[in-house]
């Protein structure tokens, strides 16, 4: 199936650029392609194993305490996973620090389970210790499927994170000055062939938010946010964000906040 | 620790800049309750680590992206002095080349434009750099996979001409996209070293060579 819709986009694309037609009518076709292409990936959408992997994973007992997550609250009570994920990030009072799914998860494998999570954070992705993380957060994304995104910035430090996350998506630096912004602020732009959401748009953010954790099918590989988040960073030309930490929070929320309402579409499929 | 100092720093001067735009920037700032300067420093020094080459140090902004970085402020009316002021700061940064010849080889452009690679944590220290140019620019338009945060380049030399005002003005342009524009989202590729001076003329070259396939 994917190869042979590969196939029918290079068609599309070569006979456009042969034919010498006037540049709109060639941008236009190629979009064609390209939308065509991506409705046919989202048939058989190999997430569902990470999801399979991530919820056995959640009710493994494990660790010097021998505990599963089950018991792990995300902010709906303790072993509520329907529905949590549409509400991260948020505040939690016995950390008391706003979290995102990833980080939370760290916290439940300290308390419950008594794990060192240190080499969890330090490890890089597509290690085992990562891909952990990343099907325990598809599991749980999962769960939340077709919900309404509902993040609240009631709390100071919810409001706190969302203002930060909002001036860092702003924040210019490197040898290339560039800053989120720089590709996610402004409507109808790509980079090469890839379509970049506006994210200070309720339906840029959302495009972006409500689809991660995703299966690349280029790379072969489930991505969660905090990957996403990574990679972006590294292509920015920035240093690396470390995981789970309030920097790569406050911009999940401000991307959760400005997507507040859109369906979540977790697990995703792109390229 | 020597980067929160600089962030600092630079967090300093940006406050230093906004007195600039008179009486009520402060209140003008766009960052809300809780993302004042200490806590966005803090935030920075926390959750950025060194990886492969590139080091924290790379958070350190000069005036320009400090002035860039508050899209609220830098749009507004009375910043338009500032940008000026910027622009002219990075026009002087400009070197022209040593030999007063602009346009190198097309071809060499040409795989210069195509590359986005170089100065992130996993290139190499000995990975060329790339322009970056077709990740935003149509250029050749038998290259149909080009991005569009950039105007389309095609027959760029074939529509301005090749004279020495257009080759100085494109020159201008890709050494320090923000000589003429302070806040263009356009790396400035000379200034910033990610390309050498043979680099920016075999780039020129692509554009206005009239035997370039852009200019056919």
């Amino acid at each position: 199936m994917k190869k042979k819709t590969t196939a029918a986009l290079a068609a599309i694309l070569t006979c456009t650029a042969l034919s010498g037609m006037p540049i709109a009518q060639e941008k236009d076709d190629t979009i064609k392609g390209i939308e065509a292409y991506r409705e046919a990936l989202k048939d058989g959408n190999p997430a569902e194993l990470f999801e399979m992997e991530g919820e056995e994973l959640w009710k493994k007992p494990t660790g010097p305490k021998n505990a599963s997550l089950e018991q792990c609250d995300l902010g709906l009570g303790a072993g509520k996973v329907e529905g949590a994920f549409a509400q991260l990030p948020r505040y939690f009072a016995d950390t008391d620090k706003v979290q995102d799914v990833e980080s939370r998860l760290l916290t439940c494998m300290s308390t419950l389970q008594g794990i060192d999570v240190k080499p969890y954070i330090d490890a890089r992705f597509n290690t085992p210790m990562k891909n952990q993380l990343v099907a325990l957060a598809t599991y749980i994304s999962g769960a939340s499927k077709d919900m309404p995104v509902k993040v609240s910035t009631a709390h100071a430090k919810e409001r706190q994170m969302y203002e930060l996350g909002k001036r860092m998506f702003y924040y210019q630096a490197g040898p290339h000055d560039f800053s989120c912004a720089t590709c996610h602020g402004e409507e109808g732009r790509r980079i090469r062939l890839q379509d970049l959401p506006n994210i200070t748009t309720k339906q840029g953010a959302a495009a972006g938010w409500t689809s991660w954790p995703a299966y690349r099918v280029s790379a072969g590989q489930m991505w969660s946010m905090q990957w996403r988040i990574n990679d972006c960073f590294r292509q920015q030309r920035f240093p690396e964000p470390v995981y789970a930490s309030d920097l790569t929070i406050a911009l999940s929320m401000f991307m959760a906040e400005t997507s507040n309402g859109a369906a979540v579409a977790t697990p995703g499929i792109k390229r | 620790m020597n980067f929160q100092k600089t962030t600092m720093a630079a967090l300093v001067a940006l406050a230093a800049l906004a007195g600039v735009f008179g009486a009520n920037a402060q209140t003008k700032s766009s960052w809300g309750p809780g993302a004042d300067d200490a806590a966005f420093a803090e935030m920075l020094r926390t959750g950025f680590k060194n990886a492969g080459t590139v080091t924290v140090e790379r958070l350190k902004q000069d005036e320009t992206q400090a002035f860039c970085s508050d899209p609220e402020t830098s749009t507004a009316k009375d910043s338009a002095k500032r940008a000026e002021a910027i622009e002219a700061a990075n026009l002087a940064t400009v070197k022209w080349p040593s030999d007063g010849k602009f346009l190198g080889d097309w071809k060499a452009g040409e795989a210069l434009a195509q590359s986005g690679r170089g100065l992130t944590w996993t290139d190499g220290a000995n990975q060329a750099n790339g322009g970056n140019c077709y990740n935003c620019h149509q250029i050749d338009a038998k290259e149909i996979s080009y991005g569009t945060i950039g105007p389309s380049l095609h027959q760029y030399g074939k529509l301005r001409g090749n004279t020495e005002e257009v080759q100085r003005a494109t020159w201008a342009k890709i050494f320090n996209s923000k000589a003429a524009n302070a806040c263009s989202n356009m790396p400035r590729a000379g200034h910033m070293a990610i390309l050498s001076e043979k680099g920016i003329k075999d780039i020129m070259a692509l554009l206005l060579d009239p035997e370039s396939p852009v200019n056919k």
